[in-house]
């Protein structure tokens, strides 16, 4: 008895009784809990596994890109859910992005107005509920408009109305598929020019105007090649037949009220970021750029703008991985999104809970998981040397 | 360059300098001015001017502005949704205990403030589940009856009770010596962190009956607490592993120098100051949590804004849905910006008190 209080003394052992005890413990939970579930499964009559999956669906999906159809499988309706929340994601995270960097360079405005605007949009988004701002955008601005007989009309060929927003598209998508191609081809060009120069003037010392020529690359040339692919097919245009618009695709008041209030939202929490990375440059910084002569452009481009970066991409990555998260805030407007058409119509008509609660939960991890590899991968390239 | 003009006198100087220093200048500040004038006018005119404050029914409203009198005429529903009334001065009698207990608690001459402030602690969470739900004496209030803002405090405030010490045993663990401990604490902060909230509440008002023994109910508002520490536990993790980590390792060798073992190094020496340093970021989490209560509307459970919500169905009230959200709104930013002043206020205390 004294011996083994002696090796208690050990750290040691000590270390290993701990660690065995815990997990002894953590198994007797988990085990307790696993018993009492499959007990509960039994008594209720459901079967385990996956085999639900390939099940028809039966469940109707008023919005989808995938064209599916109720008489599916249930495997079929969460890939719709799921490129669904990929497209109100995608969408969002573009205008979030463009809201959120122009409410923050306009926080870092001397201009006092401007400055206090800005202050007044970020307090007022970051202080209220995103499900408030979802729920205001559908219930109070979506509903409030016109029917579609009285819809807003822009240019004659896009819609509002209190249905969604409708829009053209192409009969033939060929051209964009040769558009795209053509697009894709001016990028892999761009970055060559970009090494190219970057090589000469390490070499000669001579400049050239990769941004001018890149502006024509990826922004002139391929608006070019729409424009062409546009005019080269026919459009399927929006028309008011009855009480609705027929023809083109309807963008549902769903996606529009999600999309509002996840960029809005989102970007009060990127400008902030924004701002914080920019005002991590030091002062001392700006003014020996200045003092080198270079004009406010290129010290922006030059010299702030690099060292802010690596301040400001992982923070605005996590917040991308938010906002790809209250995508589940669709479920309460109804949007058919992972979490609207999978963990509710599917779990109500299968009564798989765990399985169907497993596999949302698995595909938001994998998602956060590849995020933050991603995320670690760019830290380390990015990190910023000292010398 | 030239020379700078001469100083202009007071606030002349200062409007030019800040809003008219340049051409472009003075184009951005007069569209702000624009913008200012287009939205707060309305604004103002809508919420004030032409608002209807008196009457009792929807004819009362008779000017273009806000209807206030439906806020009026539901302003119980929106503070205790279906809360039997006569049983209301239980609600009003508790907030009152934990008004005066907070005010009392942060008085800093208060004699025996730290055994006051355990004690509480200890008394008012379960003194609390007794007032509102019942029972020895008093009636019984299900959990379906209770709504408005005072649901809302009450998830946000026992949401916290949980996830406060389990998010500081969390990060403790995650910074533990024993491999397995940490492991388990990784996984633990990193699985609830990676899942958005609103699965997490469907996982727990799904799950959490599922997992216990047959016949052994878990109330629906309780879950749906659960589910919400679970998540903001991890979060708090974080915020206190921040702390944790600014801690400089002398503090703890000196301690273990001392002859101190783990948990009392960890209970005299770094969490009184670790909290400290990481209190600003656990207010900012407290926040969040705040303003995730609203997602309990997921699993039909009433919360302010899910009283709102109900509120625009009634037949009596057709059309209020601006009237409701802004004054759910507005009662929202109040409480999660004032919230996070004081977290700035803390922030600076604490650098003051560093020399920082």
């Amino acid at each position: 008895m004294n011996a083994l209080l002696l090796k208690f003394r050990d750290r040691k052992v000590r270390d290993i009784f701990w660690q065995v005890l815990a997990s002894l413990a953590l198994v007797a939970v988990v085990a307790f809990f696993v018993k009492n579930a499959s007990d509960n499964m039994v008594k209720a009559g459901i079967a385990s596994g996956f085999n639900f999956l390939w099940r028809d669906s039966g469940i109707e999906v008023p919005f989808n890109l995938t064209g599916y159809k109720p008489s599916d499988t249930i495997w079929a309706l969460l890939w719709t859910g799921i490129v669904n929340t990929i497209l109100v994601s995608v969408a969002s995270v573009f205008l979030a992005t463009v809201v959120g960097f122009s409410v923050g360079l306009m926080r870092l405005s001397h201009n006092w107005l401007l400055s206090t605007l800005a202050a007044v949009y970020i307090e007022f988004v970051r202080n209220i509920p995103l499900l408030f701002f979802v729920l205001f955008w559908y219930f109070g601005v979506l509903a409030a408009l016109p029917t579609p007989k009285e819809s807003f009309d822009f240019l004659g060929i896009i819609f509002l109305n209190r249905r969604g927003l409708s829009i053209p598209t192409p009969n033939d998508v060929s051209g964009f598929h040769l558009a795209l191609l053509a697009i894709l081809v001016l990028i892999v060009a761009q970055i060559a020019l970009a090494r190219w120069a970057r090589a000469r003037q390490a070499r000669t010392g001579q400049d050239f105007p990769v941004w001018a020529a890149g502006f024509v690359l990826c922004g002139a040339l391929p608006l070019l090649a729409l424009v062409a692919a546009g005019a080269a097919t026919s459009w399927d245009q929006p028309i008011l037949r009855g009480f609705n618009y027929r023809g083109g695709f309807v963008l549902v008041p769903e996606f529009v009220a999600l999309f509002m209030a996840l960029s809005t939202y989102t970007a009060g929490f990127i400008a902030e970021v924004v701002r914080g990375g920019i005002q991590s440059v030091r002062q001392g910084q700006i003014d020996a750029a200045r003092a080198l002569g270079l004009t406010q452009g290129r010290v922006i481009r030059l010299v702030v703008i690099p060292q802010a970066m690596p301040v400001i991409i992982p923070p605005i990555t996590s917040q991308y991985l938010n906002l790809v998260k209250n995508s589940s805030f669709g479920a309460a407007i109804a949007y058919p999104e992972i979490v609207a058409v999978f963990m509710g119509s599917a779990l109500v008509a299968t009564g798989q809970a765990i399985e169907i609660i497993a596999i949302t939960l698995g595909i938001y991890l994998t998602i956060g998981l590849a995020v933050s590899v991603f995320m670690n991968w760019y830290n380390a390239r990015h990190k910023l040397v000292t010398r | 360059m030239k020379t700078a003009a001469p100083p202009l006198p007071g606030w002349i100087a200062i409007l030019r300098q800040r809003l008219f220093s340049t051409w472009l200048d003075t184009a951005v500040s007069l569209l702000c001015l624009y913008v200012v004038w287009r939205v707060s006018l309305p604004l103002v005119d809508w919420l004030l001017v032409e608002a209807n404050w008196k009457g009792q029914s929807r004819e009362d409203c008779t000017s273009r502005g806000a209807c206030w009198v439906f806020i009026r005429a539901r302003f119980a529903q929106f503070m205790y949704g279906q809360y039997p009334v006569p049983e209301r001065w239980r609600v009003d009698l508790l907030g009152l205990l934990v008004l005066f207990a907070g005010i009392a608690l942060s008085w800093r001459g208060l004699p025996r403030r730290k055994e006051m402030a355990i004690a509480a602690a200890i008394i008012l969470p379960p003194l609390g589940i007794w007032f509102l739900h019942g029972g020895l004496g008093l009636k019984i209030v299900e959990t379906r009856e209770w709504g408005g803002l005072m649901l809302t405090l009450f998830l946000a405030i026992y949401a916290g009770l949980i996830a406060v010490p389990l998010g500081i045993l969390l990060a403790l663990g995650r910074r533990s010596r024993l491999p397995l401990i940490r492991f388990a604490s990784v996984v633990f902060i990193e699985f609830w962190r990676g899942v958005p909230i609103i699965t997490v509440i469907f996982l727990a008002s799904l799950l959490l009956p599922l997992i216990m023994p047959t016949g052994f109910n878990v109330d629906r508002l309780a879950r749906a607490v659960i589910g919400l520490a679970f998540v903001i536990a991890a979060y708090m993790a974080e915020a206190v592993r921040g702390g944790l980590q600014a801690l400089p390792e002398g503090q703890t060798e000196a301690a273990q120098a001392l002859g101190l073992g783990y948990w009392r190094i960890t209970r005299l020496i770094v969490l009184p100051q670790a909290l400290r340093i990481s209190l600003p970021a656990m207010t900012n989490e407290f926040i969040s949590l705040f303003k995730s209560t609203t997602l309990v509307l997921i699993v039909s459970i009433f919360d302010l804004l899910g009283i709102a919500q109900a509120a625009l169905a009634d037949p009596a009230w057709v059309g209020m849905n601006m009237e409701a959200y802004v004054f759910a709104g507005a009662i929202y930013w109040f409480a999660c910006f004032g919230l996070s002043q004081w977290s700035r206020l803390q922030e600076k205390r604490l650098q003051a008190a560093h020399g920082r």
